[in-house]
């Protein structure tokens, strides 16, 4: 792995990922299905990541088993050292509160809730106080342009905003780790651009993004390009904007 | 616990969201526990209602009255009354007997200066004082030698008192009843209303020679009460009692008693047998229908959380952990059944407060079973709401994402 071109760049230190021959199956028998096939993938930290390959490749699955939302079935993956493939249901959802920010293509906000306390969510999950959660939550609203909207439930916010409202309650955490699954699928070219320019910002600020993306306009915003194709990964370097 | 505040926040707010919905829910329960606490406290006012009547006719007390069975049955002639010798017969001749008290009634109006009042008048012993368990609040009661005498002395009740005397002291006064003029030697203790609503307080009590001879104009005793020792068996008593009486009113072989003997202990232990049973069969019907409010709650809960599997996705993809979905649709359902429970026991309170006065029982507020019932609904919630609650936190969040 001495020649990943992202842990050539974080200075040859330990990855914050790593998966090593993860394979997942699904169903059994007959009727299984291989959706990764061995895949060996090491993330830097701080590095910026675009996953793409066509339906059906297996990023998803990927994506799921990086999100800690899932587990392989053989292989094994570190995250900060932990086994994840090791963990229960319930120290995975400890690690995605603790590490992990998400933010989906379709936005995934609870209805009838305002953005503030949708952003404050997590921050609840994490027992923080109210007064210390409102205050985390303004300001994650603020960064990414939506303080004036904090009392908007996703009815009456645009999509572009509605995932501007998710991606700050992904980082309101301050995780180590933010994924993004098509965060642009559902948006125009303007608005996606926004999204890029918002994901592009806190990469800087030293989160580590993992992006699923088909549109390779998007994917220049990435530093590193994994291509998933048949359940087995290609490294690539990102051309970069 | 930092998750209880807005746990309890985000239920109360689902339940409202779905108002009506939640209220039919929650129905079965209100209906339930309002039964319940509404069929408790009535039972347990007529219970009262039993007791007190009980203790008003004394303990261990038989009443001898003519007639058989309730009333005086159909055709014949009219059974003769008692009289004094037979009093004196059953104190004398029958053992385990503590009091004989006898009683001779007439209704009059006193009359004391510009104020009247019609009131029952009791012809009786001082044994009367005894069997009754009634104290006088002054004065005291008859003595041997006014009894036998036939003297116009009184004690009177305290509605009497208040209605003749108002706030005067009335011992030594006298007041006028018919043509009779009577000396206040005494007041009792007040009792307050009878079981049958009856006012204990509107009596005057005299020597019943005094009563036969100035007011009845007859010898007859109405009814004799027996005291009895409890030392000896009550029915050993009543036994001896009616083989004596049968003797003295000469009724021989099969023929039938021309007189009652009731066991005043007997009455109340068939009563409140009633009013258990009654109780406890009214209550087996509310616990169905707390039953049947329970599933209506996990029907419902059951598909609050498939309308939710989304929402629960996004909770458990940020990280909550199992237990903290189950906890909150546990808690939804609990606050659910809760508010059942408090619905239920205010409908039971204002149930019970209007139809205790229809079926002349006592409203007596029972915080035991309000509590009982409170804490039952909440048991139900809990009951009803773990398996839905359960099925929530099981989801897998992969899944519950894609739910649409």
């Amino acid at each position: 792995m001495v020649d990943d071109p992202g842990v050539a760049r974080a200075g040859r230190r330990d990855p914050l990922i790593e998966l090593r021959g993860v394979t997942k199956t699904f169903g059994t028998g007959a009727a299984s299905f291989q959706a990764l096939r061995g895949v060996d993938v090491a993330v830097a930290a701080g590095d910026f990541i675009a996953v793409m390959g066509p339906s059906g490749s297996g990023k998803s699955t990927m994506m799921n088993i990086l999100g800690c939302l899932d587990v392989p079935t053989t292989g094994e993956f570190l995250f900060k050292g932990f086994h994840v493939e090791k963990l229960t249901r319930d120290e995975r959802a400890l690690l995605r509160r603790r590490y992990l920010g998400f933010v989906f293509q379709g936005f995934n906000l609870l209805a009838r809730t305002n953005a503030l306390e949708n952003v404050e969510l997590p921050l609840l999950y994490r027992g923080e106080k109210p007064r210390a959660r409102r205050e985390a939550a303004m300001n994650a609203l603020a960064e990414v342009g939506l303080a004036d909207w904090w009392d908007h439930t996703p009815a009456e916010l645009s999509g572009g905003q509605q995932q501007r409202v998710a991606i700050a309650r992904a980082i309101v955490t301050s995780p180590q780790v933010l994924l993004a699954d098509e965060p642009t699928g559902n948006l125009d070219t303007a608005r996606s651009l926004e999204i890029m320019d918002l994901l592009t910002r806190f990469n800087r600020t030293g989160i580590t993004i993992l992006m699923v993306t088909h549109e390779a306009a998007m994917a220049a915003y990435a530093r590193t390009l994994v291509h998933v194709r048949d359940g087995l990964v290609e490294h690539g370097e990102a051309s970069g904007p | 616990m930092s998750m209880l505040g807005p746990t309890l926040v985000l239920a109360l707010r689902e339940i409202r969201r779905h108002a009506l919905r939640s209220f039919l829910t929650v129905l079965g329960i209100v209906i339930g526990v309002a039964a319940v606490v509404t069929m408790v406290t009535l039972g347990n006012g007529a219970t009262a209602a039993v007791r007190e009547q009980i203790s008003g006719l004394g303990v261990n007390i038989l009443q001898i009255r003519p007639g058989q069975g309730f009333g005086r049955g159909g055709g014949g002639p009219a059974p003769p009354n008692f009289d004094m010798d037979d009093v004196a017969a059953i104190r004398d001749q029958v053992a385990g007997v503590v009091v004989v008290a006898p009683l001779a009634q007439a209704s009059g109006t006193a009359v004391r200066n510009a104020a009247n009042w019609s009131t029952t008048v009791n012809g009786t012993t001082s044994a009367y004082f005894t069997a009754q368990q009634w104290e006088t609040a002054s004065g005291r009661t008859f003595t041997a030698a006014e009894e036998q005498a036939g003297k116009a002395v009184c004690v009177i009740g305290s509605t009497v008192q208040r209605n003749l005397f108002r706030a005067e002291d009335p011992l030594g006064q006298r007041f006028r009843l018919g043509n009779l003029s009577c000396e206040v030697i005494g007041t009792l203790v007040t009792r307050g209303q009878g079981g049958f609503g009856n006012d204990q307080d509107d009596v005057v009590l005299m020597p019943i020679k005094t009563v036969q001879r100035r007011m009845t104009g007859n010898r007859n005793v109405r009814q004799i009460m027996v005291k009895v020792d409890p030392a000896y068996d009550m029915a050993a008593v009543t036994a001896s009692i009616q083989s004596l009486l049968r003797e003295r009113r000469n009724i021989r072989g099969a023929k039938q008693d021309d007189f009652n003997i009731f066991d005043t202990a007997q009455i109340s232990q068939t009563l409140q047998g009633t009013t258990r049973i009654l109780t406890s069969l009214l209550g087996a019907v509310a616990a169905v229908s707390l039953l049947v409010g329970g599933i209506g709650i996990m029907n419902i809960m059951l598909v609050s959380v498939t309308e939710r599997t989304r929402e629960i996705g996004i909770r458990l993809a940020i990280g909550a952990v199992g237990r903290e979905v189950l906890l909150q649709f546990l808690v939804e359902a609990i606050v659910l059944a809760c508010l059942g429970g408090v619905i239920g026991l205010l409908l039971a309170l204002l149930a019970s407060w209007a139809v205790a006065p229809m079926l002349q029982v006592p409203f007596l507020f029972d915080l035991r079973i309000n509590l009982v019932a409170f804490a039952f609904s909440a048991l139900i919630g809990v009951i009803f709401g773990y398996y839905p609650a359960r099925q929530a936190a099981q989801l897998n969040p992969i899944d519950a994402l894609r739910h649409e």
